[in-house]
């Protein structure tokens, strides 16, 4: 910190110029490594740069030196909060250029997890959110939720976090028989009562309001213009939601309501984020209740590996097998930028293949980026602790803003 | 081709591609329709122009994204590549520019302020410049890295690494050095393009040589050309045959004559203790 006196010219007195802080890169209220220097009049935020970068692993490179197949586990470790949310981008950006279609109980196995993973992100957000601005306790319930959801993902997968579980062509493995049932007994006996819980300590919170009701207010116009998506765009006022408008997999089947705001605060963001995780719950019940038996990848043996029991009988299983844990599969050459509602908002994938194993450049558009961008803009004229709120409100993971 | 994916579907792209072709009018250089996706080429120097014009009367109000792309063997060897949203139509372009390291390509932070970060970006990993961006910094690289790591020509292991010196009691940057080998895998098969030629596979793409006059034979058998593949051909060129054979069958006679040579060693084995020797 450096300041310096001076004096007015005008009155004599001593005048404070601006001074600049570091904020963070390590900083409780960060969320990873974000370092913002700041520049403030007294306690009044002026400007904010924020550094981004400081997990900077150079995955996209990585990719372009990966068959498809061993790509995906990289989009786990972006965003590691909702890692199922980043790899469906990237495995339906490789189906729209191979073109294969994927079984239809994969695909409501797919937007099931991915509601789930909806879910266990925004009780990490919500829960941290709301610790940011004073409070300790729904952070501790949330995460018993979350816990739960990480028990559902290594059933389903073997991993808790990085799962790696949907695949170009359906997912990995179908899951355990009584998975879905317990998952549906999971949403009533504890999803509910214990969300429900935790926020009816914050929702009216006199204190929590304060922090949050008008901080960082954006119109709808700032936010198409600062290009936000998921909970940011919709906080401001915009039903945009591509579950709804551009709907991938089942979505068109599933019965939701999309959460507006109505003034673009930092509360309103929050509140969309709580209503998101019951309409989540509502998806979640709607696949269970509807899911079809059948198989859970495609049969396209150029792209899926068969099945183990196969192996043991055919020589083109086993060939296939082999072909396609070393060669891996080919893509047609072309361009795609898929990009899917994550729980951060809007996840794209830009796609260029060469009609190679390989990916020939995979960018991937992370969606903290564009709303860490509007720091400087948000957070001129606040308070220093506002920017925590509105930090927490952007809900700002780093493996994914860095990449 | 009928789509069979279930990626994001959103409105037709039906004669979009018509309509915005006709709109960017000279700016447009190509426009195609692959995959279900729009993709327009538009020259360098109105690229500013034309997405204006997508935005302002076309209603592709977000621009998601910027993303760079490096084809070294091209002259212009970057693409750059703009992913637009409308939200109002429901519909995504691509929006593609070409250029090369020197040229710069007008900003577009004038149309959206989320520009700024993404041709940041495009510029810290690719070395693409933006002629009017007022930020043009590194982003996400470390603090004076030098180079853009995303292109082609550079390695994959990156050229320096970082660590902590006890010594100095800060952080140091070395030349890469690994443990082993960077292993990179060709799992491509070898009639699909691989790069490289197999052994044996050169025999068959450069013409054999004429066959050499029997009394020269013995002379170039020995000589250093390096172009002529080695080869043995008959049992004169390699010594062997059945004279050889029976030399190889005898048994030794126990005899080793590079042993009891005049300038050979003395045998390790015998050789008396150290101080005894020369060295004393």
């Amino acid at each position: 910190m450096s300041f310096s006196l001076e004096e007015s010219p005008t009155t004599g007195d001593e005048v404070i110029t601006n001074y600049t802080i570091n904020f963070g890169p390590q900083h409780p209220a960060a969320h990873g490594v974000l370092r913002m220097v700041m520049e403030l009049d007294g306690e009044i935020i002026e400007r904010i740069d924020p550094h981004v970068g400081l997990l900077h692993r150079g995955t996209e490179k990585l990719i372009e030196h990966k068959t498809y197949l061993q790509a995906l586990p990289y989009f786990d470790r972006l965003d590691y909060c909702s890692p199922l949310g980043m790899e469906h981008s990237y495995v339906l950006a490789v189906e729209k250029l191979l073109n294969i279609e994927v079984p239809l109980r994969a695909q409501y196995l797919r937007v099931l997890f991915a509601e789930l993973t909806r879910i266990c992100n925004h009780m990490l957000n919500l829960g941290s959110h709301v610790m940011d601005v004073g409070a300790m306790t729904p952070n501790l319930w949330m995460f018993e939720i979350r816990e739960d959801c990480l028990n559902f993902f290594e059933r389903a997968s073997g991993a808790r976090m990085h799962s790696a579980w949907f695949r170009p062509g359906g997912v990995h493995q179908d899951v355990p028989l009584k998975l879905l049932t317990d998952m549906a007994d999971w949403i009533d006996e504890r999803l509910f009562p214990l969300f429900e819980d935790a926020m009816s300590l914050v929702v009216d919170n006199r204190i929590f309001k304060q922090r949050n009701v008008d901080i960082a207010v954006v119109s709808k116009e700032d936010a198409l213009r600062w290009g936000f998506s998921g909970p940011m765009i919709r906080g401001s006022g915009i039903p945009w939601d591509l579950r709804k408008s551009q709907p991938y997999d089942v979505y068109d089947r599933m019965e939701f309501d999309i959460p507006v705001g109505t003034s673009g605060d930092c509360y309103d963001r929050f509140m969309v984020r709580v209503e998101e995780v019951r309409q989540s719950a509502r998806i979640m019940k709607q696949c269970i209740a509807q899911m079809p038996e059948g198989p859970i990848a495609s049969t396209d043996r150029k792209v899926v590996p068969p099945k183990r029991a196969e192996m043991k009988q055919s020589m083109e299983a086993l060939i296939h097998h082999f072909k396609l844990y070393t060669e891996g599969f080919h893509v047609p050459a072309g361009e795609v930028y898929v990009a899917t509602e994550s729980p951060k908002g809007e996840f794209g994938v830009y796609l260029v293949s060469d009609g190679s194993n390989k990916p020939y450049r995979c960018k991937i558009r992370p969606t903290a980026f564009s709303h860490l961008q509007a720091m400087d803009f948000m957070c001129k004229g606040h308070m220093l602790p506002d920017a925590t709120a509105i930090l927490g409100a952007i809900d700002v993971v780093f493996g994914e803003c860095d990449r | 081709m009928t789509v069979l994916h279930s990626a994001p579907r959103w409105s037709s792209n039906e004669g979009v591609k018509e309509v915005l072709s006709a709109a960017l009018g000279a700016m447009l250089v190509k426009a195609d329709e692959e995959h279900g996706e729009i993709l327009l080429t538009v020259a360098r120097d109105s690229v500013e122009d034309a997405l204006r014009v997508l935005r302002d009367e076309h209603e592709y109000q977000q621009l998601m994204d910027i993303a760079g792309v490096d084809y070294p063997q091209r002259a212009e060897r970057f693409d750059v590549c703009y992913c637009l949203l409308s939200v109002t139509k429901n519909h995504r372009v691509i929006v593609k520019v070409a250029t090369d390291e020197a040229t710069p390509v007008p900003t577009v932070t004038t149309l959206w302020p989320n520009a700024g970060w993404y041709e940041r970006e495009v510029y810290d990993m690719f070395g693409v410049l933006f002629s009017g961006n007022p930020d043009l910094r590194r982003i996400l690289t470390d603090y004076g890295f030098q180079g853009h790591p995303f292109r082609k020509d550079f390695p994959l292991t990156g050229y320096v690494e970082l660590r902590y010196s006890e010594e100095d009691k800060r952080v140091v940057y070395e030349p890469v050095q690994l443990a082993q080998d960077l292993r990179q895998f060709d799992f491509m098969s070898p009639w699909e393009g691989a790069d490289y030629v197999l052994p044996g596979d050169e025999k068959a793409v450069t013409p054999p040589p004429a066959p050499a006059p029997v009394a020269t034979a013995p002379e170039t058998k020995g000589s250093a050309s390096v172009d002529k593949p080695k080869t043995t051909d008959s049992k004169a060129d390699t010594g062997a045959g059945e004279k050889a054979n029976d030399a190889a069958a005898k048994p030794s006679d126990g005899n080793d004559s590079a042993v009891n040579a005049p300038d050979a060693p003395k045998s390790t084995e015998d050789r008396p203790a150290k101080n005894d020797g020369e060295g004393a």
